[in-house]
């Protein structure tokens, strides 16, 4: 289990909350598919997402987004349990996805690098430190159900 | 992963943004990697003071930053271009490679947070091809 102080939770909390998930979930999953084009693979069922104009068009694409940054609510609002909280995803992302979990690193740093662009010097070396160790907890369990 | 040609274009131009901004951007860096990745603080032990403003971050920060810089200056030829800062890291240094990496992300982050409506996905693609490649080259010498 990962060791919170009063200060890094509260510092998640803050920066979770400057966040709003329907404008920063669609540019996330963009950034993770232009910066890194073999996460296409994983994608299939949404359409066109083969060019950067597509990716920032398509609507499925700015929907997901929005449900992966749903999901990351669960660990804000469970920073004790962060493994058993997202045990059945990790499941899911490995049986029936089968999604290469060297993917989830990916997309934490493309949250980092979002959450960056919107709160600029606010995400000082500290709170970059405590929000990376946060998503590295999230990235653990998610790998956590892998066999 | 070679640079295509907008690649490169799309570095160069958008350092031209960066450098004047060039040396405290380095400086903050440097900052984020030993403050965020504590494990990069063991190259680093002989300083003493590795808080994110001391003058010996800032400073260090600003040098690499400007090795950066002349390296967008030689796109075409990174791995001759660095070849003598590859025999510094891989003879002298030793620095895990694994670095490379981690110092990447941290200077990937600063530019998104100075220049935030131009660090857009497609230059965020292209910086980060640039900045593999480059520790690529870096890397040349160690085996």
């Amino acid at each position: 289990m990962v060791k919170w102080t009063d200060k890094e939770r509260s510092t998640v909390r803050t920066v979770w909350e400057s966040i709003d998930i329907d404008e920063l979930g669609p540019e996330v999953l963009r950034r993770v598919l232009i910066v890194y084009p073999w996460t296409e693979r994983y994608f299939g069922a949404f359409g066109d997402i083969f060019t950067t104009t597509a990716i920032l068009q398509n609507p499925k694409v700015a929907a997901h987004g929005i449900v992966v940054l749903r999901a990351l609510d669960q660990a804000v609002k469970n920073m004790d349990n962060i493994k058993d909280t997202y045990a059945a995803l990790s499941r899911l992302h490995f049986e029936k996805l089968e999604v290469d979990p060297d993917n989830f690193r990916l997309l934490a740093d493309c949250i980092t690098i979002s959450v960056a662009c919107k709160l600029r010097a606010e995400m000082n070396p500290q709170v970059q430190a405590t929000w990376q160790k946060f998503l590295q907890a999230v990235v653990d369990a998610m790998c956590a159900q892998y066999y | 992963m070679s640079l295509s040609d907008k690649d490169k274009s799309n570095v160069i131009n958008f350092w031209s943004k960066v450098e004047p901004k060039a040396s405290e951007m380095g400086g903050e860096a440097l900052g984020r990697m030993l403050t965020a990745y504590p494990q990069t603080k063991t190259y680093f032990s002989h300083w003493g003071d590795l808080s994110p403003g001391s003058s010996k971050v800032r400073k260090h920060g600003a040098t690499i930053m400007s090795a950066v810089g002349k390296a967008v200056r030689n796109i075409d030829n990174l791995t001759r271009h660095l070849a003598q800062l590859s025999d510094l890291h891989a003879f002298q240094l030793r620095v895990d490679p694994a670095n490379f990496k981690i110092l990447a992300h941290n200077i990937i982050l600063v530019m998104a947070m100075y220049f935030p409506a131009d660090f857009t996905p497609e230059i965020h693609v292209s910086v980060d091809k640039f900045l593999s490649s480059l520790a690529w080259a870096l890397s040349e010498k160690y085996r």
